[in-house]
């Protein structure tokens, strides 16, 4: 049933000037996995995201999409961004179709339907308010039926009760799309919510990574789920001191592993 | 809440009109000589005798064939460079420091050598005009590509669009409101422009009108014309703000907000 595509990095080196924004990383992620990258800010998560979109290309090292290396902008792929990018000048519903070459009327009120938007197929983005956007901007990453679809902090800028809603939307719509996912964000409780495996980047590299495996959907008041959301916070945290002291030794990479019996 | 709409669509006509009255009962009472400053009446019966004659529609059908002409050409070619300029860094360091340059000659500057050039035919006339409506077009649109938001373009690119299509459905709606201003302001320049280049060098239009009256002291026929280069040019900014409506309806500042202020010069 699996849509997905999969996904490996092959010690990828980015720099931004002297600045080494990925070192060596190597990565993978199997095909209809969701993982969500967290991290501290510049710890190279939205240039990981880039380079998986071929937005970007890496300095040395190869992206491998289905086994194939990246050197252009990855059909598969499409972004959900933290600022929604619906074009002001065409209604929500050319939104959607934006990239759908034949898109008929019947198809893009589906996917309206599926974000629970559809009467507003005619409005313009400036009149939706900051939920309504992002909900506009999954109908229309969902739209081409991407394998590989990819989040970047697409919740970022909302309330706390609009996110609940939307990360449970995000999920079912994967769920049933079958795409591979990646999904950055600084939002601990949101990445174990949606994620198969919680991956955490720092200095440009894997530092830690965690396997969650709850039964879907899954519930925030579940023991488990608290659990590992405060361990991974600490580890987060741990990272960001340990940074800010130099301290950190990038080349150890601890794999954890959490059950549930 | 009826009333208080017509009161408010009423109140700006009073003021023209309060002087329109004065200006008329004043000149009927003789308090100025008629040779100076005719009355309204009559340089509304001066205009009746023209269109009657057919003098007036010939001098306004060319005057407005030379402008459309001179903004066409102007307009076509400023928005082309502009494009061109803002999609390309190359073409940008290739020509922009060179038009720069151009546009801060004073385009009425070249009257003399225009007429050497094409003497005080028509090309003369549209010449002028779309050099004066170039560079406004052109500034305007430039800015507008390069202020298009980055990451709609890259959006763009990650949902499959090709260059034509970013062109189409991004880079040229996101330019509009920039473009339009530019439009505006250049419609402006094209009637300056074209008056003066009628009353220095010309056999026809309103320009020639006014000049040709003043040879033969009808000061009715002279206010005529400046009231007509009024009218024109408030139907060319009314233009423009049709445009804007029509193609920046997403733009809710524009649905009922004031005119914006213009930038640039004037010549």
């Amino acid at each position: 049933m699996t849509n997905g595509v999969t996904v490996e990095t092959c010690r990828v080196q980015r720099n931004f000037g002297r600045n080494v924004v990925l070192r060596q990383l190597d990565f993978s992620i199997l095909s209809g996995e969701f993982v969500a990258v967290v991290g501290r800010s510049g710890c190279g998560k939205s240039t990981l995201l880039r380079l998986l979109a071929g937005l970007d290309l890496p300095d040395s090292g190869d992206v491998l999409i289905q086994g194939e290396a990246l050197t252009g902008i990855c059909p598969w792929a499409r972004i959900m961004f933290q600022d929604g990018r619906l074009l002001p000048w065409k209604r929500v519903g050319e939104n959607v179709g934006l990239g759908l070459p034949n898109a008929d009327r019947g198809r893009i009120t589906d996917l309206l339907n599926s974000v629970g938007l559809a009467h507003r197929i005619d409005d313009w983005p400036g009149v939706l308010s900051g939920g309504q956007k992002q909900r506009v901007a999954l109908a229309r990453a969902l739209a081409a039926q991407p394998r590989l679809l990819l989040l970047d902090e697409p919740l970022g800028s909302l309330d706390a009760l609009t996110r609940v809603d939307m990360q449970n939307l995000i999920e079912s719509l994967w769920r049933r799309s079958g795409a591979t996912a990646v999904l950055i964000t600084h939002d601990v409780e949101e990445a174990v919510a949606l994620a198969d495996r919680v991956v955490l980047l720092a200095d440009g590299q894997v530092a830690k990574e965690w396997l969650i495996d709850l039964p879907r959907p899954r519930r925030r008041t579940n023991p488990v789920f608290t659990k590992l959301v405060q361990r991974i916070d600490r580890s987060v945290r741990g990272l960001d001191e340990r940074a800010a002291n130099h301290e950190f030794s990038s080349s150890i990479v601890v794999r954890e592993t959490l059950r549930v019996d | 809440m009826q009333k208080r709409k017509l009161t408010r669509t009423l109140i700006p006509w009073l003021p023209p009109i309060a002087l329109l009255v004065v200006w008329q009962i004043s000149g009927d009472l003789g308090w100025y000589p008629q040779r100076i400053l005719p009355t309204p009446v009559s340089v509304l019966k001066a205009g009746y005798t023209l269109l009657t004659s057919g003098e007036l529609a010939r001098h306004l059908a060319i005057s407005f064939q030379r402008a459309l002409l001179g903004f066409l050409i102007g307009g076509v070619l400023g928005l082309t460079l502009g494009v061109w300029t803002g999609a390309s860094r190359i073409a940008e360091s290739l020509i922009d420091s060179t038009i720069q340059m151009l546009r801060t000659i004073p385009h009425l500057a070249l009257i003399p050598l225009v007429i050497l050039w094409f003497g005080v035919g028509e090309t003369a006339k549209v010449f002028l005009v779309a050099l004066g409506v170039l560079f406004p077009v052109y500034l305007n649109t430039h800015y507008g590509i390069r202020s298009v938001d980055p990451g709609l373009i890259e959006m763009g690119k990650v949902y499959g669009l090709g260059r034509w299509q970013l062109f189409r459905q991004i880079l040229l709606p996101g330019a509009m409101p920039a473009i339009l201003d530019g439009v505006r302001f250049a419609l402006g320049v094209m009637w300056q422009t074209l008056i003066i280049a009628e009353t220095i060098a010309a056999t026809s239009g309103i320009g020639y009108l006014a000049m040709n009256a003043r040879e033969f002291l009808r000061t009715d026929i002279v206010i005529l014309s400046i009231v007509l280069y009024a009218l024109l040019g408030k139907g060319a900014d009314s233009t423009a703000r049709l445009l804007e409506k029509r193609f920046l309806q997403w733009h809710h500042a524009y649905a009922s907000a004031p005119p914006v202020a213009l930038p640039g010069e004037t010549s």
